[in-house]
């Protein structure tokens, strides 16, 4: 199982990612975005960091990079694409995911451990997170408030493309739990098809349990074993 | 030649550094402030003579799809 983790000018998780993906037993390399192709990718991360300084608006600028193409037309094809962080925000950008991801509501850059309740096991990204397991997963971002119209919110309800809550301790979505304003505790969420998927936390730096919590794990076991059971389309 | 592109949150849109800002003008005794938005302003040199209407639709475009973001903000656009 291969996996292309995107590098962008100031992509900064790129490592860790590849890291984690190896340490799990999987092939992960490095896709620079000035590549039109993605190869023999089965999966793309495209991960935190802050692509071009974060200009304009976090994702803006990346999203025009070439290798956005070759995404955009491998998520077209069915294929799994991640967004961690900066890769949430470059996904929505592109408009290969519903919203947007605005500065935090206190304006605080937020470097913390939280708790994500996943909200539904049918997606290929959710699957094998043990049942009513939360994840403590650290946040690093200053903005990571998700905004999305009511239109678009009823419909990522109806749709059940919400994959992730912030949540307290217990398993509670409350508004002291939700580090950014985030409409609906949202942390991450799918698109329609569900073969995309974008969340701020990083399971990327929780994948080992020398981190402090191994929880990050799952997303990525849901990941492979979605790919094992072939139950998602490959991209040619 | 210049376009001036002023961007600002869209009404429904949380608008943290507005609110903090509106705060910090009342606590200085600025009395009379019911809002404050903040946005971004860009300036775009254009050549001499460049045709202004093939301009305001050229910049439109780029006003749309990538200076700002349709989700949470609105532009407007001047040419002068």
């Amino acid at each position: 199982m291969n996996f292309a983790v995107l590098q962008f000018p100031a992509s900064n998780c790129d490592q860790d990612a590849i890291h984690a993906i190896r340490l799990l037993g999987h092939a992960a390399r490095y896709v620079w975005h000035k590549e039109t192709s993605l190869g023999d990718a089965d999966v793309v991360i495209v991960p935190g960091g802050f692509s071009y300084g974060d200009y304009l608006r976090c994702g803006a600028i990346a999203r025009f990079s070439p290798v956005m193409q070759a995404v955009k037309q491998f998520a077209d094809n069915g294929g799994l694409v991640l967004g961690i962080c900066n890769g949430f925000q470059v996904l929505t950008e592109a408009g290969l995911l519903p919203g947007a991801l605005i500065r935090n509501r206190d304006l605080q850059f937020h470097c913390e451990h939280i708790f994500l309740k996943t909200a539904t096991p049918d997606s290929p990204f959710t699957h094998k997170i043990p049942p009513g397991k939360l994840l403590k997963i650290p946040i690093a971002h200053g903005e990571g408030c998700y905004y999305a119209d009511e239109e678009t919110l009823a419909r990522l309800k109806a749709g059940n493309q919400i994959l992730w809550h912030y949540c307290d301790a217990n398993g509670n979505p409350t508004d002291a739990a939700n580090p950014n304003g985030s409409l609906l505790n949202i942390a991450g969420i799918c698109n329609a098809r569900r073969n995309v998927a974008g969340l701020m936390p990083h399971p990327e730096r929780a994948s080992e349990p020398m981190l402090g919590s191994d929880d990050g794990k799952w997303i990525f076991e849901s990941i492979f074993a979605a790919l094992k059971n072939k139950t998602v389309a490959v991209a040619a | 030649m210049k376009a001036k592109i002023i961007i600002t949150p869209k009404k429904a849109v949380l608008d943290p550094q507005g609110k903090t800002v509106q705060s910090a003008l009342a606590h200085m005794g600025y009395t009379g402030v019911t809002g404050v938005h903040i946005g971004k302003y860009i300036e775009i040199d254009l050549a001499p003579g460049t045709d202004k209407a093939a301009a305001r639709q050229a910049l439109n475009g780029a006003a749309h799809k990538f200076l700002s973001n349709p989700i949470i903000e609105d532009y407007k656009l001047e040419i002068e």
